[in-house]
């Protein structure tokens, strides 16, 4: 395990540190999925869609402040859900590789959403009931909006999987390059051993998402490829793809060019 | 001949009593088309108007910030719809509306032919441009034309909260650091004129006016909704410590009400030609994003038609 791609990522994690890990997956994973889905805003295939997808955008950016938040409270001094937003760099950031993949086309974007929205769905009903206070009332919270957030990004699989030839291969291309992104959300990680007492690992989301995934991509009469295929890493320790420099360098610029202003 | 002149003083005389129109209820044609023409044209300025404001959702400097203009721009999305499906009541079709726009045969309000290159600008466009565009749909509250009244009234209410909310952007900037006073009093300075011309050509230059007035489309004329904007529009931004770029603007204490100068109005006519520096731009954008949607609202059709072959199927089966 020593060796390769993630040579020298820091392993040892303290039961604080530990914590504020976990808060930043599930932050950064919102900040930047909401991110890369506000630039759907005026691009819609149609005018209703246009609005469901900033709606799905507006939510992702909503719980991502409420999660930075509380996570400015764990680091304390000047921090600030803007501090957390804007000041750190891709080496701090720790979303999943997936979110920060391209919107591509409507079925890339519909794809990608759909894979991110299941595994939060699992993992937010769940953590209703974990030994963090903060974190029951977020996923309290969020769990409505996930349920149709993830409710909608299947229909659309479905409808786009079962449309036409074109759609159909179309977005059979989309589960087929996003696939290996896919794995990484499941991953052990070092944080989960330490937290294992009050909050639950990823990986144990895993069979109910691949169930849930197979169902819908039944459904959509679309071929799902092996969960055993060879899956991306990286993410949770800061080693991203080269998408989140441009990602992170558009959202922070303004903010970066007046570090003193408020607004 | 005799019957069409009875049916259309009946009809002036509904709506002189101040009744409302509804989509069952005969119309003159003239008014139809008006209604048509007007209503759409507000619908596209929804739509396009997403496009100056989009620009700048990914690089919103704060997460609140970044909320608040997503939210807006949704909300403006929203408008657009209601607006499309009142003026489908009057028999026109959304794709007709589409591709009336697309191919330059339909209009939309000419402000959003400008670029937003500042941040100030996502404050300037809703304190101005929403605030202008208040003054006149608070007119169309009332309108003779019932489903374009109601629409309006809910319409209204978001875009007073979408003005306030733009205040607020310039308000920071105002007080903030000297870099951002400047960007709002530039920013002020850029959308001030055209903020003007929004409410159209003078009175004497309006061919339209007249007859709409007659059938209380309109309720007040370009010329005293642009003064009452104005009147509006210099205290606040007296309160703001910011300036407006018009030297002869001054209290006229006899009108009771600011003069001020003249619009630029070869800038005005040469913006709704098409010269502006963003009506190929946002056009192009519109286009774009309905044709890469071409395939995706082909699918959704045909999923649609097999589910309901499938249950027409289930129907017969069962």
């Amino acid at each position: 395990m020593a060796g390769g791609w993630l040579n020298g990522v820091k392993r040892d994690f303290t039961k604080e540190e530990a914590l504020k890990e976990y808060f930043y997956f599930l932050a950064d994973d919102s900040l930047v999925l909401g991110q890369q889905l506000s630039k759907w805003c005026s691009n819609g295939p149609v005018l209703e869609q246009d609005i469901a997808i900033i709606n799905t955008a507006l939510d992702h950016i909503g719980r991502a402040r409420l999660l930075y938040q509380e996570l400015a409270r764990l680091e304390g001094g000047d921090a600030t859900e803007d501090t957390l937003a804007y000041f750190r760099d891709h080496l701090q950031y720790r979303n999943a590789l997936l979110v920060e993949q391209p919107n591509g086309h409507w079925g890339d974007s519909v794809v990608r959403s759909f894979f991110i929205d299941t595994f939060n769905f699992y993992l937010y009903d769940a953590l209703r009931s974990c030994n963090n206070e903060a974190l029951r009332g977020i996923a309290e919270k969020a769990i409505k909006e996930i349920a149709y957030q993830a409710q909608w990004s299947a229909e659309w699989v479905v409808r786009l999987g079962d449309g036409t030839e074109e759609s159909h291969a179309k977005v059979q291309k989309s589960i087929d390059d996003l696939w290996m992104w896919s794995g990484e959300l499941f991953e052990e990680h070092p944080i989960f051993e330490v937290l294992k007492d009050d909050l639950p690992a990823f990986s144990s989301f895993k069979d109910h998402w691949v169930k849930k995934v197979a169902e819908v991509l039944k459904m959509a009469t679309l071929v799902m490829p092996s969960p055993e295929l060879w899956m991306q890493t990286g993410g949770r320790y800061g080693i991203h793809s080269a998408q989140l420099g441009y990602i992170l360098g558009e959202m922070q610029s303004l903010a970066r060019t007046y570090p003193d202003a408020t607004w | 001949m005799g019957t069409n002149v009875s049916l259309e003083d009946k009809f002036q005389a509904f709506v002189d009593a101040e009744n409302k129109v509804e989509p069952k209820d005969w119309m003159p044609e003239k008014y139809r088309k008006t209604l048509i023409r007007q209503i759409s044209q507000h619908a596209h300025s929804e739509i396009i108007g997403m496009q100056p404001e989009a620009n700048w959702i990914t690089r919103a400097p704060s997460l609140r910030a970044k909320l608040i203009l997503l939210a807006k721009v949704q909300d403006e999305a929203g408008h657009g719809l209601y607006l499309y499906s009142a003026a489908e009541t009057l028999g026109e079709p959304r794709e007709k509306m589409i591709a009336d726009l697309q191919s330059g045969k339909a209009k939309y309000s000419s402000i959003f032919n400008y670029p937003t290159p500042s941040w100030a600008d996502m404050g300037t466009i809703g304190w101005l441009v929403d605030g202008a565009a208040i003054q006149n749909q608070v007119m169309l509250t009332r309108t003779s034309y019932g489903p374009y009244a109601r629409a309006m009234v809910k319409i209204c209410k978001e875009e007073s909260f979408h003005q306030r909310q733009g205040y607020e952007v310039v308000m920071k900037l105002a007080q903030g650091t000297p870099e951002q006073k400047a960007m709002a009093q530039e920013s002020l300075n850029r959308w001030w004129w055209p903020s003007l011309m929004m409410f159209g050509p003078s009175d004497d230059n309006s061919p339209n006016s007249e007859q709409s007035m007659k059938w209380k489309i309109k309720r007040k004329s370009n010329d005293t909704l642009r003064q009452e904007f104005v009147d509006k529009t210099v205290p606040q931004a007296e309160y703001l410590g910011l300036s407006i770029p018009d030297p002869d603007l001054k209290w006229n204490e006899e009108r009771g009400h600011y003069d001020f100068g003249e619009i630029n109005w070869a800038e005005f006519y040469d913006v709704i030609k098409g010269n502006g520096p963003c009506n190929k731009e946002r056009i192009a954008h519109h286009v774009k994003a309905h044709e890469e949607g071409a395939w995706v609202r082909e699918a959704a059709n045909a999923y649609a038609k097999k589910q309901a072959a499938r249950k027409e199927g289930d129907a017969s089966a069962a």
